[in-house]
């Protein structure tokens, strides 16, 4: 256990376990991705109420579930951090934020251009939509306050702490529909119940959610080898790989 | 298919700028995403061979320099 601990938190090590599931997490990730929205804008069945403006339910509810587990798993990598300085959880942190971002951007953009259609305005400060908004907002504060730190270890444990406050707003974020009066529909998918809509409408949406997970999984895996060869630079094995002529 | 015909698709009933909206800023947000990652660990695995490039060549030259390290002597006339 302890091993593999240590291993996990060897650069050289993920470097090469990156390399090895990145073609896999691509093509998988291509393929599940495409299938489920080729599937949701062509072959699922319209809906009764909404008619056809429900098809942007197959990018919304994939980038808004992406939006806030990719935040999740960037406070589990700042515990990691803090309790345990391993560099690789930095590297993590430093490497999705951008991604979150533009997945909150998403998942944002795509559900006003939902609204429009459905409840008449593009935009309403009720708490799902201002809740992910602030999400949006820490995704931007992390990357920023990263940049403004030049030393590597403080910028680490800054972001961290910042990581760490922001959490909060993850629950905020998902009992909001529940807490408070908000235009915005319930959870689609619940891990305790059966989903209420038919199987046409739901297995081409979790296609499409499985996919960007699993590209999501390759940019992550990319961004992070990029960030170690800059911070690993002076080291032997990273000075082999660069001249070995791999670019 | 959920569309008699394909301009039907396009059209969505009146919902299809919306739908088309979303997909294509979708797309091209993921694409470019994605595009600029692999652009940005090309540039920097040209960064590091083109710092170890530089670094060899300094330390070479360093070499060069400091084996003919002897004085010349120039007869320069007092007159």
């Amino acid at each position: 256990m302890w091993q593999f601990f240590h291993k996990l938190g060897s650069p050289k090590w993920f470097f090469g376990i990156a390399t090895r599931l990145m073609p896999w997490l691509l093509a998988g990730g291509i393929l599940l991705l495409v299938a489920g929205i080729v599937w949701g804008l062509a072959f699922a069945p319209r809906d009764y109420l909404q008619g056809n403006s429900y098809r942007i339910i197959f990018i919304h509810v994939p980038t808004a579930f992406l939006a806030q587990s990719v935040y999740i798993m960037m406070a589990v990598a700042a515990v990691v951090t803090l309790v345990w300085r391993m560099k690789l959880a930095d590297v993590f942190v430093k490497a999705v934020a951008p991604v979150g971002l533009v997945l909150t951007f998403l998942a944002l953009f795509t559900g006003a251009v939902w609204g429009k259609p459905t409840w008449g305005t593009w935009w309403i400060w009720d708490a799902r939509l201002t809740s992910m908004l602030i999400l949006l907002f820490l995704y931007g504060g992390v990357i920023a306050l990263d940049r403004a730190i030049n030393d590597e270890k403080s910028a680490a444990r800054a972001v961290a702490v910042l990581v760490l406050v922001g959490v909060v707003n993850i629950p905020i974020i998902k009992y909001s529909v529940e807490w408070w009066n908000t235009l915005h529909q319930p959870a689609t998918f619940k891990l305790t119940e059966k989903p209420s809509m038919p199987a046409d409408m739901w297995v081409p949406l979790l296609l499409s959610v499985l996919g960007l997970y699993l590209l999501f999984g390759w940019l992550a895996c990319l961004r992070m080898q990029t960030e170690i060869l800059l911070r690993e630079q002076r080291t032997r094995w990273v000075k082999d790989y660069v001249t070995a002529g791999r670019g | 298919m959920a569309f008699d015909s394909f301009s039907a698709f396009l059209v969505m009933e009146g919902h299809g700028p919306y739908v088309w909206a979303c997909y294509g800023v979708f797309f091209i947000l993921l694409v470019t995403m994605m595009v600029w990652s692999v652009r940005r660990h090309k540039a920097v695995i040209e960064y590091c061979r083109r710092g170890y490039e530089f670094r060899a060549g300094r330390s070479g030259q360093q070499v060069v320099r400091g084996a003919p390290a002897a004085f010349t002597r120039v007869n320069v006339s007092q007159d």
